[in-house]
């Protein structure tokens, strides 16, 4: 699914010297979308809000890229603005689930002992609880939602996740040679922590949380597609598929444009954090 | 083996009492007194007085708790204030619903997925094995709501195919091939979600397998490729898979429902969107304590399920 030098021997020998132009292309992609949804006001779009009545569920023109939807919406200024809610949920919910789960994950990890056994536990009975039932759940009941409310809950339920890969990966870490030398040097446990073991756990925890990101967007795509996410008429991918339901028939390019805008982030992110997994465990097998 | 299993059980335990606190916690989360919020500003005072008596909101929290769950186990969840029927007879018609869906789909999924992931591990790297990993990595990518959503589009508004759309939903008793039709897209649906995870997991399972000393021997022994896939290397390649499945049939309980909302299909997931968008809180608050419960306890059957198929698990 890469270059075509794959093709030839086993990926695992090649890989390592180059991430590929595909993975370019992914990166390329998503900085687009990054600066969309930061520059979308500056952009020369029409407002996302604006109702053209004389272009109701018209296809692509010159005049609306996309098409507009059943209010005479423009698609394409929807979508981008759209990103801004996705993106916002993806980072901001991955923010909160790395602030805690990070440090608490390399410290258990590091410690090891009582703290560990009693972290743990805590974590692996939250992540027996299903996610999504939860964060549906706490969504429902706390009203009215708003975009914060959404970001600290999925955000909270990702903990969880979080801690347990940092764990494991801390815990590989730790067991090794320089780890002790430092011990033996007298390095204090922050210096330890924050010089010794993160940088190396930095591969795991990034290529991780691409994929977590990928993640609570998809997320927020099944809770605006049920109503559950920001109120319209601010656009979102799932809210603008969700709207689409009812004039699918007529106009059917309002469901196809944001679910490819949606499922071709998702792709990007997916793909770029397994390549990254990918390249680095190579070169930790060369260290 | 006992020990393991005690030690599960436990743990189960353990997390179904962390779930009943939570989802009672649940109607605390709401601004204001509950009983106002579950019956609106207008209710007459003897519906107020029935909910206090209902959830014993005049006594301590934990008091309050002990009450719930004694109702709890006496299988009363409480009686709906908006469609005035009980909230656990509304959970047992709509459950079965569910269950058909995930057997749908599950059954789908690995009659595609088992024998494709035999087909590619055969020549890891080969044009069907990279077709079939480049295609599953993309289906990865793309949500189920809006391949439910494309498949309605095209099967049932474009092809114009009957009883697929939405609200063409009959219940099983009363005609069985409508109802299949009904179900047969999203069903499909969580069938691609499944079999995508499954046929990786299995995938570089069974690769690894492959490369296995008692693989050769059973090569060397002139044994056909058929008989050594299913007998010798599937056993021991199925533990991942089981795991897997596992997490993700107690993920489509939990999850799975999104596939109903659009079709209008009234199981589990589609009448707790409905509850949520009429504000029933107590029928919200039963479904997510049962279908919690339930994703446990799945995990927990499997769990089970895997240490039978090895038993080496039980002695880590």
């Amino acid at each position: 699914m890469s270059s075509v030098l794959d093709d030839v021997v086993d990926p695992e020998a090649l890989a390592p010297k180059r991430l590929g132009a595909l993975f370019w292309i992914c990166v390329g992609w998503l900085a687009l979308n990054v600066l969309g949804a930061i520059f979308a006001n500056v952009l020369p779009l029409v407002n996302p809000l604006y109702q053209n009545y004389n272009a109701i569920n018209a296809g692509p023109s010159l005049h609306h890229w996309l098409g507009t939807d059943d209010l005479g919406r423009d698609i394409l200024s929807r979508i981008v603005y759209g990103s801004r809610v996705s993106i916002t949920v993806g980072i901001g919910a991955m923010v909160i689930g790395f602030g805690i789960g990070l440090p608490l994950g390399m410290l258990a990890a590091f410690r090891r002992g009582r703290l560990d056994s009693l972290l743990t536990a805590f974590m692996y009975v939250f992540l027996a609880f299903p996610a999504i039932i939860a964060v549906i759940a706490v969504l429902s009941f706390w009203t009215p939602r708003s975009l914060f409310k959404i970001i600290v809950v999925i955000g909270l339920a990702s903990v969880p996740l979080v801690y347990r890969v940092i764990r494991t990966a801390t815990l590989a870490v730790a067991a090794r040679d320089f780890v002790t030398a430092a011990k033996v040097q007298g390095a204090t446990d922050r210096r330890i922590l924050v010089k010794e073991l993160l940088p190396n756990i930095a591969p795991i925890a990034v290529s991780f949380l691409l994929i977590g990101v990928a993640t609570v967007v998809t997320l927020e795509g099944v809770l605006a597609f049920l109503g559950l996410s920001v109120n319209p008429p601010t656009p979102s991918w799932g809210n603008m598929i969700n709207e689409s339901r009812t004039v699918m028939a007529q106009n059917p390019w309002l469901v196809l444009f944001p679910s490819l805008a949606l499922c071709l982030f998702l792709l990007c992110l997916n793909f770029i954090g397994d390549r990254l997994r990918t390249y680095f465990d190579v070169t930790e097998v060369k260290l | 083996m006992l020990r393991y299993v005690l030690r599960r059980l436990t743990l189960l335990i353990g997390i179904v009492w962390v779930i009943s606190v939570g989802s009672f916690y649940l109607i605390h989360l709401l601004p204001g007194d509950p009983a106002t919020v579950i019956l609106g500003t207008g209710a007459s005072p003897a519906n107020r007085a029935i909910l206090y008596r209902q959830l014993g909101l005049n006594k301590p929290i934990i008091e309050q708790y002990f009450v719930w769950m004694g109702n709890i186990l006496h299988g009363n969840l409480g009686t709906s204030f908006i469609s005035e029927t009980s909230v656990a007879s509304t959970i047992r018609t709509a459950l079965p619903i569910d269950v058909e869906l995930i057997v749908l789909s599950q059954i789908l999924a690995f009659a595609a997925a088992i024998p494709l992931a035999m087909r590619s591990a055969r020549k890891p790297n080969g044009v069907l094995d990279r077709i079939l990993s480049a295609g599953s990595f993309t289906l990865l990518s793309i949500p189920s709501f809006i391949i439910i959503v494309l498949l309605v589009l095209v099967v049932s508004i474009k092809l114009g195919i009957a009883n697929t759309g939405p609200s063409s939903y009959v219940s099983l008793g009363s005609d069985w091939v409508v109802n299949l039709e009904s179900l047969a897209l999203p069903a499909f649906t969580l069938a691609v979600g499944s079999f995508v995870i499954y046929f990786r997991v299995l995938r570089s399972d069974l690769i690894a397998t492959l490369q296995e000393e008692f693989i050769t021997m059973a090569r060397s022994k002139g044994l056909r490729q058929r008989r050594i896939m299913w007998r010798h290397a599937f056993r021991p390649s199925s533990v991942a898979l089981l795991g897997a499945a596992g997490v993700n049939i107690g993920g489509l309980l939990a999850g799975g429902f999104v596939v109903e909302y659009l079709l209008g299909i009234p199981g589990l997931g589609y009448t707790l969107i409905t509850g949520i968008a009429s504000s029933d809180y107590l029928l919200v608050q039963g479904i997510v304590l049962v279908v919690s419960v339930g994703v446990v306890l799945i995990n927990f059957v499997f769990d089970f399920i895997i240490s039978v198929v090895d038993p080496r698990i039980t002695r880590e």
